[in-house]
């Protein structure tokens, strides 16, 4: 589903992606995990067709087709999410208003008529239900004085009403406590299916024990060093990372 | 023959049709003088150097219309806030219009400056009340002083609060080939009284149209009010909108200013605190495009001690529009305790429009706290990213963000039906359809 072949991304001149190969199938969960500063989000933000990073080298393809030209819109109405490790804050517009514009914006770019309102409301409650979201919570204006839990668990909800081919969760796990933990990963588990894939970018274990990835990949100085199955992941938890930075020099 | 000259010259013509007996006319004409002597603003006075009168002076405006002009309702419902009910008092190239209008003497005066400056049962009204606040100094003030004879009266007396709120409107028809209107209001709300007024222009003409407005309002103790203006006019029509409130102890003042269109509109809104204890808030939302230029000019006189003052401008500037902004803040000596804010935001998203804004700020008192701050800017690129990677296209999440920026402008408006209208002008002014209403 996703192919990664020997992306290089700078920003302003300075190189952060040096070289990454990566392939996610369908059906799987891949975790990338590393240091600060490895280039994880970068690597997020790139799939996700951020402009302010340069590709310099290599490319990144969905189903077979080169996402190089793609605008982020495009790339989100190709099925590719990104759960965003600081979620932007938008005064006066409803969670349940910016889920309309999205969901409709990628029906009109795939030719189709817009979701009856009904139906919407439908979506939004039973999705909304499988977060553990309030009602009132979605007439709230978006992210605006959430928690950071809240954030990520609206983060979850938004990919639960697009329904992505590809989630990528940046950092989903940070600032949130064990009890908000357990309901995204929930939600994400349940969202997975033999037809969708997650990318999960990660500092710790911990989110992996909810979500349990087939794949771990650790991600140094903007390379892929290592890549395991999930036993990877304990063993960094157990040994850190700086065996890791050692092997990456030789 | 320029503006200047024809407006002296017109002012004898006005003389007959006019009670020259009235002490008001004492007052005319000594507005005119002033206006003889110091004509129109030019760039050259600090207070008009970004915005420049001389191409509406060349233009040959007719200063009294020739004939009446009806106009259907339905024509022109779509400018009403016509899902709730109002007063509405309406002019037609500057007369007044009883067929559009829904005036009131049930317990306040919702009428005409024409039947205020010509029947007795107003005179201690008008004696009162009448130029006490407008400036005796600003030429174009004087210009309107000097021609006042029609516009809104509204005067609610103690304790009372009229059932709806009230909207002014005025229509320009193009029945002339260029259009000078001036009209004048007086808007009184006695003690612990309570108004709510929409006030509008808008010309259904593609001719010039030239407004030169001045309201005055007084706030007695204990009072609320709450202006909206709603500027989003056609494109050759320009508007210079003088606005004097004198306010008194516990009283409450809103002016919300909304500019979407015009050619020229000058927004000169001056507040003077007599009193304690008082707050005078004005907000506004700016959203221009085209070669459109609005200039807002406010004063706020702290001259009593304990009082507050809230400024928030907000400003969307694209292709070659201009703005100013000029935010004067006095405080006196003993207007001590006194809390002056004052905010003005601003996003080009040309390369080709220009804002030009600047606090003033001139503090006498040493127990104060006063605010000021500034910002011309861009659209944040993380926050463009995260909503096009939900799908929403480069232009509509432009406008998404645009709306959120301007949004908390919006929050103390309190006609809901109007806040609604606002929303659909800024929806249609980013020129998008977000799939659900503002």
């Amino acid at each position: 589903m996703l192919k990664i072949n020997d992306l290089h991304a700078s920003i302003e001149d300075k190189e952060i992606l040096k070289g990454i190969n990566l392939s996610v199938n369908a059906g799987e969960v891949h975790a990338i995990m590393g240091p600060n500063g490895s280039g994880k989000s970068t690597l997020a933000s790139v799939i996700a067709g951020k402009e302010e990073f340069e590709v310099t080298k290599g490319s990144v393809a969905l189903d077979g087709e080169n996402l190089e030209d793609a605008a982020p819109e495009e790339r989100a109405h190709k099925g590719v999410f990104l759960s965003f490790q600081y979620p932007v804050e938008i005064p006066g517009v409803s969670v349940t208003n910016f889920m309309k514009t999205a969901i409709n914006e990628s029906r009109k770019a795939r030719g189709e008529a817009d979701m009856p309102a009904n139906e919407m409301l439908k979506l939004i409650r039973e999705k909304a239900e499988l977060l553990e979201i309030d009602r009132k919570f979605l007439s709230r204006s978006l992210n605006e004085g959430f928690s950071g839990g809240e954030k990520k668990r609206n983060e979850i909800f938004q990919m639960a009403m697009l329904e992505p081919k590809l989630a990528i969760l940046d950092e989903t796990d940070s600032g949130l406590d064990i009890d908000a933990l357990r309901i995204v990963a929930n939600g994400v588990n349940k969202l997975k299916s033999k037809d969708n894939a997650v990318v999960v970018i990660t500092h710790y274990q911990r989110l992996l024990e909810y979500i349990v990835p087939d794949f771990v990949h650790v991600l140094y100085n903007g390379k892929i060093v290592k890549s395991g199955g999930k036993e990877l992941a304990l063993e960094l938890e157990a040994k850190g990372y700086d065996w890791l930075k050692n092997e990456a020099v030789v | 023959m320029d503006l200047k000259d024809k407006l002296i010259s017109s002012f004898m013509a006005f003389e007959n049709n006019v009670d020259i007996d009235h002490p008001v006319h004492d007052v005319r004409t000594e507005a005119i003088k002033n206006f003889e002597q110091k004509g129109f603003p030019s760039k050259k006075d600090e207070a008009w150097k970004y915005t420049s009168l001389n191409k509406l002076q060349k233009i040959d405006f007719s200063i009294f219309p020739k004939q009446e002009n009806a106009l259907d309702y339905k024509d022109v419902k779509k400018y009403f806030i016509h899902d709730i009910d109002t007063y509405k008092i309406v002019f037609i190239d500057g007369i007044y219009s009883s067929y559009l209008s829904e005036t009131t003497h049930d317990g306040v005066d919702i009428c005409l400056m024409s039947a205020a400056l010509s029947k007795p049962m107003y005179k201690q009204i008008i004696d009162v009340y009448f130029n006490k606040v407008a400036s005796k100094e600003d030429s174009l003030t004087n210009l309107n002083t000097a021609f006042s004879k029609e516009g809104a009266y509204i005067y609610i007396p103690k304790n009372k609060m009229p059932k709806k709120p009230v909207e002014i409107v005025h229509f320009a028809t193009g029945n002339e080939a260029a259009l000078m209107l001036q009209p004048r209001n007086l808007i009184v709300v006695e003690e612990n009284a309570e108004i709510q007024i929409i006030e509008r222009h808008q010309s259904l003409t593609t001719n010039e149209v030239l407004t030169n407005s001045v309201t005055e309002i007084f706030a007695a103790k204990s009072a609320i009010i709450d202006y909206y203006k709603v500027q989003n006019d056609a494109q050759k029509a320009s508007l210079i909108d003088n606005t004097y409130i004198n306010q008194k102890d516990k009283s409450f003042v809103n002016v919300h200013t909304f500019s979407f269109g015009g050619k020229l509109t000058r927004n000169n809104l001056n507040f003077y605190q007599n009193g304690e204890y008082m707050d005078s808030t004005m907000k506004g939302v700016t959203i221009l495009g085209e070669k459109q230029h609005v200039d807002h000019h406010t004063l706020v006189h702290h001259i009593q001690p304990n009082c507050e003052s809230h400024q928030d401008y907000k400003g969307i500037y694209g292709e070659n529009a201009t703005g100013v902004f000029n935010g004067k803040i006095i405080v006196d000596k003993i207007a001590q305790k006194t809390n002056a804010f004052q905010q003005n935001n601003n996003i080009l998203i040309s390369d080709k429009a220009t804002i030009n804004t600047k606090p003033q700020l001139e503090i006498f008192a040493d127990d104060v706290k006063c605010s000021h701050g500034c910002t011309i800017g861009q659209l944040d690129e993380d926050a463009m990213f995260y909503l096009q990677s939900r799908g929403i296209p480069e232009k509509e999440a432009r406008a998404l963000l645009m709306y959120a920026f301007a949004n908390n402008v919006l929050e103390s408006v309190r006609i809901p039906e109007l806040k609604v209208r606002i929303n659909k002008l800024i929806a249609k002014k980013l020129g998008v359809n977000l799939g659900f209403d503002l």
